[in-house]
């Protein structure tokens, strides 16, 4: 005992002389090791504090002022939210959002899966390449992406309008139409997002142990029972991870819309960022635009432990 | 059966199939063809169509302006032409913002992997209270990007004295929840028996993290490097929030300036843009199988 307490105070190495027999003493022991892990997470800790905990603070601070960047803040108390709740362009893009997310975060998931099976697959030809193609769009920049598809679905000009009236058809309002601009922008963001999702599948479907295929090869398994009996089951946790990052990347997307359409036609496609960067810095109002951000960070505080609780019921880690 | 199965997950069919009866083998042979057709078939489907959108975008590009938008489009140019490309390097401050948006990129990336790699170890590897509380935070920052908090993160950087510096766009992406966890779930897959071992030697914590650990996470620190220097690469909205100096502006905002005009210079906008990307596909040519090839648990499972 008097080891492990030297050990947590002064210096954490010496406590691996005692030599831990079970599993339980050895996580009691791990515990008295403070010292060094909170050395190297001091980074960031710091950055942490500074850029995360300071703009939420003050923030919260301004979201009940008249702030505008200059002079002082005049305390109005819950006004910006009592304004924000009635008003319908924010609720337009706060559905927009929604909206949007609800499109991209499956679709997204399902390509990507998918094409990190076929690239792990022993069957299909030609991975080499079709693996530089894929990773192409990863690349490119979300305000390059909108450029790309703006181009390719530009109304009077774009390819695509121009193979549909070559085939008798006419030609689609892909930027005059908010709905159809946003299902540019939903196809654009699942080419530029999918890369990353498929790369972090097809790592985790590669550390699934070949035994477990072998096993149920062996009692007469075909490749979509492997698919939903191994592979899903065994990658849960990177599932999860991937549905998170891009469920935040979609709520957050900002650059790509800005590209495209520009939140257009008109303000139809101007979603929750765009929203809160043209009341925070084209009007200057700091004190609105933080509510603003407030109810869009608890909604995807929501969205975050919602998707925590079903994670763990789910039995992953 | 268990040579069916191991010709299922090698394809050692020739090897495997000698022992089986012809009629058997050619059943088997024929699935193997089937499967072999369909994944390539669904594979290439795929990645045409994921080529399609950048092909058709840089073959444009080498169009002169005159053509872009004369009917029937054709794909290939008619006339290849650079000339998209030297306006564009002409009428922007090209090299400035390339240069502007290299050192940025480079020292956020060599800060992030640093910062990343030591987090992610304390995270996996220690337990206590205090740890905890940093995961959480870890996890709250990925809902808290900074798109969230545009004005006050823009207040911050203003009082800290960043404002209008590259050191603003730097200092504030450092931390990143991805590069964190990356390292998290690679470290948790070390045994403890490893880091046991160590102290049972008389390691010292902080070595056993430099000395043993850091050369272990190689192939993460490789990925997250790649990673890192692509998402600076192409940051757009907190350069533009920070940098107001166009001889500081990095190559996204230059870009933008280009489509947010009244009247989009496409010929300028595709030269630019192509030019933009030419150095992340460069980086991800030489890097790609660091990238693809990063076995993400590397190391020690027997």
């Amino acid at each position: 005992m008097t080891v492990t307490g030297t050990a947590a105070t002064a210096a954490p190495e010496r406590g691996t002389r005692t030599l831990a027999p079970g599993p339980h003493r050895r996580r009691v022991r791990l515990n008295h090791y403070t010292i060094a892990p909170l050395v190297l997470i001091a980074a960031n800790v710091v950055l942490f504090a500074l850029f995360f905990v300071w703009p939420a603070v003050i923030g919260f601070g301004y979201s009940f002022t008249d702030y505008t960047g200059v002079g002082d803040p005049t305390f109005i108390g819950g006004q910006n939210y009592v304004e924000l709740v009635g008003d319908p362009s924010f609720y337009a893009a706060l559905l927009r959002t929604l909206l949007f997310t609800v499109m991209v975060v499956p679709l997204s998931f399902v390509v990507s899966l998918f094409i990190a099976n076929l690239m792990v697959s022993d069957y299909a030809k030609g991975k080499p390449v079709a693996r530089v193609i894929f990773f192409l769009p990863w690349l490119v920049s979300p305000i390059i992406t909108g450029v790309v598809w703006r181009w390719l679905f530009g109304e009077n000009f774009g390819l695509v309008n121009f193979v549909i009236e070559s085939l008798g058809g006419k030609a689609v309002p892909w930027q005059s139409n908010a709905n159809l601009s946003l299902m540019v922008v939903v196809f654009a963001a699942t080419w530029a997002g999918m890369a990353f999702s498929m790369l972090l599948f097809i790592a985790a479907i590669k550390n699934v142990p070949t035994s477990y295929y072998e096993a149920a090869s062996l009692d007469g398994a075909g490749p979509v029972r492997l698919f939903f009996s191994i592979t899903l089951p065994n990658i849960a946790p990177t599932s999860f991870i991937v549905v998170l990052l891009t469920t935040i990347g979609t709520m957050k997307e900002y650059a790509l819309f800005v590209s495209l359409n520009n939140g257009g036609p008109g303000t139809e496609n101007n979603l929750l960022v765009q929203y809160i960067y043209q009341t925070g810095f084209q009007r200057g109002q700091i004190g609105y635009a933080s509510a603003a951000s407030f109810v869009l960070m608890i909604i995807l505080m929501a969205i975050a432990l919602i998707q925590l609780a079903v994670n763990k019921k789910a039995g992953s880690r | 059966m268990s040579a069916s199965s191991d010709i299922l997950r090698t394809g050692a069919l020739a090897a495997e199939g000698r022992r089986r009866t012809p009629h058997r083998k050619k059943n088997i042979a024929s699935r193997q063809i089937g499967r072999h057709l369909s994944a390539t078939t669904l594979l290439w489907v795929f990645a045409i169509g994921f080529a399609f959108p950048l092909l058709w975008f840089v073959l444009s590009s080498f169009k002169p302006s005159g053509d872009l938008f004369s009917y029937p489009l054709t794909l290939f140019p008619k006339q290849w032409t650079l000339s998209g490309y030297t306006t564009a390097w002409q009428s922007f401050d090209f090299a400035q913002y390339f240069i502007n948006t290299i050192i940025v990129a480079c020292v956020t990336t060599v800060l992030t992997v640093a910062a990343s790699c030591a987090s992610g170890y304390a995270l996996a590897k220690y337990q206590n209270r205090w740890l905890k509380v940093f995961f959480v935070c870890i996890l709250a920052t990925t809902m808290l990007p900074t798109e969230v908090m545009l004005a006050p993160s823009f207040l911050v950087i203003r009082d800290l004295g960043l404002y209008n510096a590259l050191a603003g766009i730097i200092v504030p992406s450092i931390l990143t929840a991805t590069g964190v966890l990356m390292f998290r779930s690679f470290f948790l897959t070390v045994p403890d028996d490893l880091v046991e071992a160590a102290r049972i030697d008389g390691a010292r914590e902080l070595s056993i993290f430099f000395r043993i650990m850091v050369p272990l996470s190689r192939p993460i620190m490789l990925t997250l490097a790649i990673f890192s220097f692509q998402w600076r690469w192409n940051d757009y909205i907190w350069p533009l929030l920070v940098l107001n100096d166009p001889s500081k502006f990095t190559l996204q905002i230059g870009i933008q300036s280009i489509v947010g005009a009244q009247n989009i210079n496409w010929s300028v906008l595709l030269g630019a843009s192509v030019i933009s990307m030419i150095p992340l596909v460069i980086l991800y040519l030489v890097f790609q199988k660091y990238v693809m090839g990063a076995n993400i648990n590397a190391g020690l499972k027997d």
